[in-house]
């Protein structure tokens, strides 16, 4: 069953259409990337999802229709999403910005901190620490974690690897695999970088222009022609 | 060294006053941006509702507490019913509501209690207390003491506790703290809410001895102004501190400077705030803004 | 939907025509009123101008008029002036004062320049009080004296004026020529200039524009109004002291700005109008004692909530009728 379906999904900025009829499903457990260049609708795709953009159409979230609800709602029902630019809360503690994520959830949070901090020492050893002073890896790995806290249903990622340094995207989606594969947490992963995203995803969509142009099983995307010239570069 | 000690003491009282409203105003400044203008007078309705309880028979302490309750739902219902409306508009726009609001509420104040001042028993006597051979106002202490408790009550709720977090992560992020559940909008009707009591703190024991009219905090809202920007606007610590802090400035100023005596308090006030926004607008702990070009 | 030049013309016409025509049905109490609502509607013209067309917002004009009614009782009581010469200094020391404080106004951003404003005209009677050797302090300056004709009447060419009807005929024939003046002002270059720097700092750098003068001449211009206001206030009420012009004053003079149009002049009048005669609408709701200051001051504070409540969602439902396509 899917647990993340979108059929025909609209949505707007203003006067301007950024989506203009994306449909992809994502199966339970699994880790899907979707790719496109610059503008091709990727960010608000997740946005529509999270629900902090406005979409029309059909977004199923496990059965249930969930097209026009807010991002606290979405929240309460178990999507995570770190956008663009990881949105930690700057001038608040790394530990607050973990307890943050938890914050649909009712019960204890200690030991939810444990498995972060298991996944990323390195948080721990910052755990007082202003997370604006954290580097750009360390703030994307606050956000995972701050994901991680929710214990999500669903995890949207929004372009992880931008302006990280090549060792520190690779912990980052090697965690994300682990997430994958022993929580079993769904995610869905927007990422420019093909080839990265194509390693560690199950399937993948490529999007163009606001509609869903491919999509298939990442070893079929790597292979294909058009996908190797215009995003893998060869 | 006497008297410099007994100006200390009452200036720190009066900088309790001033700290309580300044951290209102700084709450809701900084999770909306929004200086609310009509604190001072949402403050004086609250001393008057807490007059009225106990021109009931109702004791000071109960009646203080009654009147701290009612006035944070004053606070959340001024919040959702004027401010939420006009959410998206220009902070300029919002601050002339604020201003609506003021008239409002003075209008309001007066039309029920009317105009003329009434004498407010505080819950302290103002016999004088001797501490170490100097004496002291009792009245002074216990508003020392009732403004730092009620502070520190605040700070504990904003730092210990998960609704204080969301309060927090709302003011600094709200995006962000929708995408985690926060309900953003909430934690600003909150907000207002908690500022009306800190107001309702500071009317409360300011009427005692400013006396119970409705014009009563007008000048005291610009001695919160003052505090807030020499403490930083978007600093809560700069907005206590620099409250005791002017409590204090301004009684020495006015004991020790002849010329300023006693009539150019508001003046001195004044004179801190312009100093303060054209030499370092950031005030004592607030953030230094980038300069635009 | 802008009104036309056309319509404009038509507005100003028939508006001076009115003035002309009133002071010969209304009775002599409502004259010297509508002298009063002559004198806001000068300061709120010259509000409009730093607020509405230069985007500083001031809640300090009560203190600018101040400077020029203090101008005119300062010159009347310790000089021996007649009142109509001073009317002209309160309009240059008006303007001093406003570029003196146009420039460090400068450097405070908006809300920044709100408060400010406000402490200014918190602080300003206290200030007022203190300098008696000039201001006369708490008591103030009684201007009785050196008024023309006297508080009793006047005589121009051959016709006798009662003092009621002379004073709302200066306050007028000085408003209306003020008015034009502004007009002219803000659809002239500086108009445009003042109105780029309020909605684009940065663009309007890019584009040349000096924006540092053109905010400061704009304080200058506006604070020179407020003077003229201030002097002509000081003559209609034969006096002036500290608390002739209280927060309030300034308060109301935002309103009055803001419900006559946003800010813009072509409200002025209807601002003034509302200021002066909140006692007479207020009258008109049941249940109100018309001598009780509360009610009048709540629903001045209403209409300005409502106002701005109300105005916006208005604007954003015709603007969603428009670009719907």
């Amino acid at each position: 069953m899917s647990l993340l379906e979108l059929r025909d999904v609209e949505a707007r900025y203003g006067a301007v259409r950024a989506l203009h009829g994306v449909t992809l499903d994502v199966e339970e457990g699994e880790l899907v990337s979707v790719l496109g260049a610059n503008g091709a609708g990727k960010t608000t795709t997740l946005r529509a999802v999270s629900g902090t953009v406005r979409a029309s159409g059909d977004i199923v979230l496990d059965g249930q229709r969930v097209t026009r609800r807010g991002p606290e709602a979405m929240a309460r029902l178990g999507v995570a999403h770190v956008p663009e630019g990881r949105g930690t809360f700057a001038t608040l503690s790394v530990l607050d910005n973990l307890r943050l994520g938890a914050w649909t959830r009712r019960s204890a949070v200690d030991g939810d901190l444990r498995r972060v901090f298991a996944f990323f020492p390195r948080l721990e050893e910052r755990r007082d620490q202003q997370a604006g002073t954290l580097s750009g890896g360390e703030q994307q790995m606050l956000a995972l974690g701050r994901a991680l806290m929710a214990r999500p249903r669903l995890l949207l990622l929004d372009e992880p690897s931008l302006g990280l340094a090549p060792l520190v995207v690779r912990e980052i989606f090697e965690a994300l695999s682990k997430m994958n594969a022993d929580d079993g947490t769904t995610i869905v992963v927007v990422e420019q970088n093909a080839v990265l995203a194509l390693r560690h995803a199950a399937r993948a969509y490529v999007l163009e222009t606001g509609r869903v142009v491919l999509g298939g099983p990442a070893e079929e995307l790597r292979a294909n022609e058009s996908v190797r010239r215009s995003y893998l570069g060869y | 060294m006497t008297e410099f000690l007994q100006q200390v003491v009452s200036g720190l009282a009066s900088g309790g006053i001033y700290g309580s409203l300044a951290l209102a105003v700084v709450l809701i400044y900084r999770s909306t941006g929004v200086v609310n203008f009509a604190q001072g007078e949402m403050a004086t309705l609250s001393a008057f509702v807490c007059w009225t309880f106990m021109d009931h028979g109702v004791a000071f302490w109960p009646a203080f507490a009654l009147t701290l309750v009612l006035s944070f739902f004053g606070g959340v219902a001024v919040e959702t019913v004027f401010v939420r409306p006009v959410q998206g508009a220009p902070t300029l726009a919002i601050v002339i509501l604020t201003i609506g609001l003021l008239i409002m509420v003075n209008g309001l104040t007066t039309w029920i209690w009317g105009g003329a001042a009434k004498p407010f028993d505080g819950p302290f006597s103002t016999e004088p207390i001797d501490v170490g051979g100097v004496r002291f106002s009792k009245q002074d202490l216990g508003v020392i003491v009732v403004s730092l408790i009620v502070i520190a009550l605040m700070w504990l709720l904003f730092s210990r506790t998960k609704l204080g977090l969301g309060l927090r992560a709302a003011a600094v992020n709200p995006i962000e703290s929708r995408l985690v559940g926060v309900r953003v909008a909430w934690m600003l009707a909150l907000g207002w809410g908690l500022a009306a009591v800190l107001g309702a703190v500071a009317g409360v024991m300011a009427a005692p001895s400013l006396f119970l009219d409705p014009n009563m905090m007008q000048t005291v809202l610009l001695y919160a102004f003052a505090a807030a920007v020499l403490g930083g606007m978007d600093s809560p610590v700069g907005a206590v501190v620099g409250g005791l802090l002017l409590g204090v400035l301004l009684n020495l100023v006015g004991t020790y400077i002849d010329w300023v005596g006693g009539q150019l308090r508001l003046a001195t006030a004044l004179a801190v705030i312009l100093v303060v926004l054209l030499v370092r607008p950031a005030g004592l702990f607030g953030r230094q803004a980038v300069q635009r070009v | 939907m802008r009104p036309t030049l056309a319509a404009k013309w038509v507005a100003v016409v028939a508006g001076t025509a009115i003035v002309i025509a009133l002071p010969f049905v209304v009775s002599q109490f409502r004259a010297v009123q509508l002298a009063t609502v002559a004198v806001y509607f000068i300061a709120i013209v010259g509000l409009d101008i730093l607020t509405g067309y230069s985007g500083q917002i001031s809640l300090g004009h009560g203190a600018l008029m101040a400077v020029g009614g203090y101008t005119t009782g300062i010159l009347m009581t310790h000089h021996g002036w007649p009142d109509l010469a001073t009317i002209p200094v309160a309009a240059l020391v008006g303007g001093a004062v406003g570029v003196a404080v146009g420039i460090p106004a400068l450097r405070l951003h908006g809300l920044y320049l709100a408060l400010a404003t406000f402490g200014v005209a918190v602080a300003l009677p206290t200030i007022l009080k203190k300098f008696d050797h000039f201001t006369g302090g708490s008591t103030g300056l009684s201007l009785f004296s050196h008024l023309t004709g006297h508080g009793v009447g006047v005589t121009i060419l051959g016709h006798r004026l009662t003092n009621n009807d002379w004073l709302y005929a200066l306050t007028w024939s000085i408003a209306i020529p003020l008015f034009l003046l502004a007009w002219w002002l803000v659809s002239s270059a500086f108009g445009r200039s003042i109105r780029a720097v309020r909605d684009n700092e940065l663009a309007a750098a890019a584009s040349g524009v000096n924006r540092a003068t053109y905010k400061v001449a704009a304080f200058g211009v506006s604070a020179a109004y407020a003077g003229v206001a201030g002097a002509l206030y000081a003559v209609v009420s034969t006096f002036v002291n500290p608390d002739t012009f209280p927060i309030t004053l300034s308060l109301y003079l935002l309103v009055g700005a803001v419900v006559g149009g946003y800010g813009s002049i072509w409200g002025a009048a209807l601002g003034a109008l509302l200021i002066q005669f909140l006692d007479d609408i207020v009258d008109v709701l049941p249940g109100i004692d018309p001598k009780q200051a509360g009610p009048r001051t709540f629903f001045f504070g209403a209409v300005l909530v409502v106002v701005m409540i109300v105005l916006p969602l208005l604007t954003r439902l015709t603007n969603r009728v428009y670009t719907r396509s």
